[in-house]
């Protein structure tokens, strides 16, 4: 009885891998082979060289995956940096001072989160076209920004651990209200900070809809969108669209690989909030 | 003295302001005037737009293929369920196991799209997998026939996300104390109902919250049909219609009347969640 058990739970977890595995591997066996090849064998087949590289070369080169890389990183950068200034400072206000309509502007935050980003584009698209910042990278950074309430969330909840006597000892020492967030509160926070950057910057390393929708020339694609309309040209060639997927893919398990501990906490605590 | 704290929260809630409640207001305000997004007036249709929404078969026909991917989200909490209560207890390659279950949901969705075209071709990987299990009778046109292409974006959407209801789940048992399940071993408990009466109450909070999120999840899929079918052979969700009449046909009123209504249906299904299950973890200020 008790080796059928262990039977059946081995079996279903490696039954479980394989159904999560095979998808990705076939991709990764595609991307190594050339279009002759390709045509010729089966996908579960492996490539017969892994030197091939020529895909790789063409997805890059044909899908200009390097300005896709550009365009995410710049985005990623500034949209971060941002989110973690605006985040921690609206968290210090909120956690450290007493004013009016304090609790008003929780519940404006709090109602936000229910709000389903997708739902609403039709007239948000309105709003940052009139601000002309359609088709710039500044279209996707505020949006990122500003529509981020699970960050504040975070830093809220990590504020309420530093012991409020710190920030007291050290305006009895004369400090001023700003450089307590600055000398005291920001470098405490480093974990919290660390698992926004991490949760969001995945997040936003695989957005499509906002890029596909307000940066639609070829200069500003990102990584999705860059590998979205790679699709076109390359329509009936699999193994260069194999390619650029894996491309794509690549980062991230090496994100994964070095970062998975933070990533899990990460995402336990931005999602049950 | 007293202004200084709205110096610092002024930035956050500019851009809340600006990003969120300006467009539900402006939403709510379109839905009832018939625009195309470029005319400098905009012609008033009362609740007409509304009333297309609901009675038009085009529009409403799309809420039904939600059904598929609620089904789907459903099948996705059990299998979700199994696999955290699996590793929960002592497992070889532990590890590894809830790496590989849980990093699908790491990976763009336009990336998850392709693999899952390349997985669906005619011939492709499903086929040849089936035809090497000597189910070979069973291909058929995954993503081209109507019958089965919302089955098959369905399976894709459990690929991609049972690894976060995975490990939330595998958090939140973990989160209960161990000295418990000693003390009901001594009593003489075995692993069922060590399952039935600690893990479940344990994570009840966390399994509610997941039907929910997959409730309002399955009446806003958008990536996965748009990237993968483009919304034909009847794969097109309320949210790709949306898209559609909004951006392509130009009706923003329309449009923005289907996005009042699926945000008064998401906010109700949270509502009622929150009438439930209200929440005790989180205290602030």
């Amino acid at each position: 009885m008790r080796t059928v058990a262990r039977l059946a739970k081995y079996g279903s977890l490696v039954l479980a891998s394989m159904i999560v595995l095979i998808p990705l591997v076939v991709v990764l066996f595609a991307s190594f082979k050339t279009h002759e090849e390709y045509a010729r064998s089966g996908p579960l087949t492996p490539p017969e060289s892994w030197l091939h590289l020529d895909n790789f070369a063409t997805a890059w080169t044909g899908g200009d995956m390097l300005r896709g890389f550009g365009n995410t990183t710049l985005i990623l950068v500034v949209s971060l940096a941002g989110t973690v200034l605006v985040g921690t400072l609206a968290a210090y206000a909120i956690s450290r001072f007493v004013f009016p309509f304090k609790r008003l502007i929780l519940g404006l935050f709090l109602v936000a989160a229910l709000v389903p980003g997708v739902t609403t584009q039709v007239a948000t698209y309105q709003i940052v076209k009139s601000m002309g910042l359609v088709n710039t990278p500044w279209s996707a950074i505020v949006l990122f920004m500003g529509t981020d309430i699970i960050s504040i969330y975070i830093f809220i909840q990590f504020m309420q651990s530093i012991p409020p006597s710190l920030d007291q000892a050290a305006m009895i020492d004369g400090a001023s209200r700003f450089t307590v967030y600055r000398r005291i509160i920001l470098p405490l926070m480093r974990p919290a900070i660390a698992t926004v950057v991490i949760i969001k910057g995945i997040a936003i390393y695989n957005e499509f809809y906002i890029p596909f929708l307000y940066m639609r020339s070829p200069g500003l694609n990102v990584i999705s969108t860059a590998l979205f309309r790679f699709k076109g040209p390359y329509g009936a060639q699999w193994e260069t669209i194999a390619a650029c997927t894996m491309i794509v893919i690549i980062p991230t398990v090496v994100v994964f690989l070095l970062l998975q501990r933070f990533i899990y906490n990460g995402i336990t605590a931005g999602a049950t909030k | 003295m007293t202004r200084r704290p709205w110096l610092y929260v002024a930035p956050a809630l500019i851009l809340l302001i600006t990003f969120t409640y300006v467009p539900v207001g402006a939403m709510v305000f379109y839905s009832f005037h018939k625009w195309d997004g470029l005319d400098v007036t905009m012609e008033p249709a009362g609740f007409g737009n509304y009333v297309r929404v609901l009675t038009d078969e085009r529009y409403w026909r799309v809420f039904m293929i939600s059904l598929y991917y609620l089904a789907a989200s459903f099948a996705q909490i059990a299998i979700a369920l199994y696999f955290a209560v699996v590793l929960s207890f002592r497992t070889r390659f532990r590890n590894l196991f809830k790496g590989i279950l849980f990093f699908p949901y790491l990976l763009n969705g336009v990336a998850v799209g392709f693999v899952f075209l390349y997985l669906f071709q005619p011939d492709g990987t499903l086929d040849t997998v089936l035809r090497l299990i000597g189910l070979g009778d069973h291909t058929r046109q995954w993503l081209g026939d109507p019958d089965i292409a919302n089955i098959s974006l369905a399976g894709t959407s459990v690929w991609r996300f049972t690894g976060l209801n995975f490990v939330l789940f595998l958090g939140a048992i973990q989160s209960i104390p161990g000295d418990v399940y000693e003390a009901a071993e001594i009593d003489g408990a075995n692993r069922w109902h060590q399952f039935r009466h600690i893990i479940v109450p344990g994570i009840r909070r966390i399994i509610s919250l997941s039907f929910i999120l997959a409730i309002s999840g399955s009446l806003s899929v958008f990536e996965i049909p748009f990237i993968m079918t483009g919304g034909a052979n009847g794969t097109r969700t309320f949210v790709v219609q949306a898209y559609e009449t909004a951006f392509q046909f130009r009706q923003i009123g329309l449009a923005s009347a289907m996005a009042v209504v699926l945000l008064l249906l998401v906010l109700l299904i949270t509502g009622v969640q929150r009438r439930i299950l209200p929440d005790e973890e989180v205290t602030l200020s």
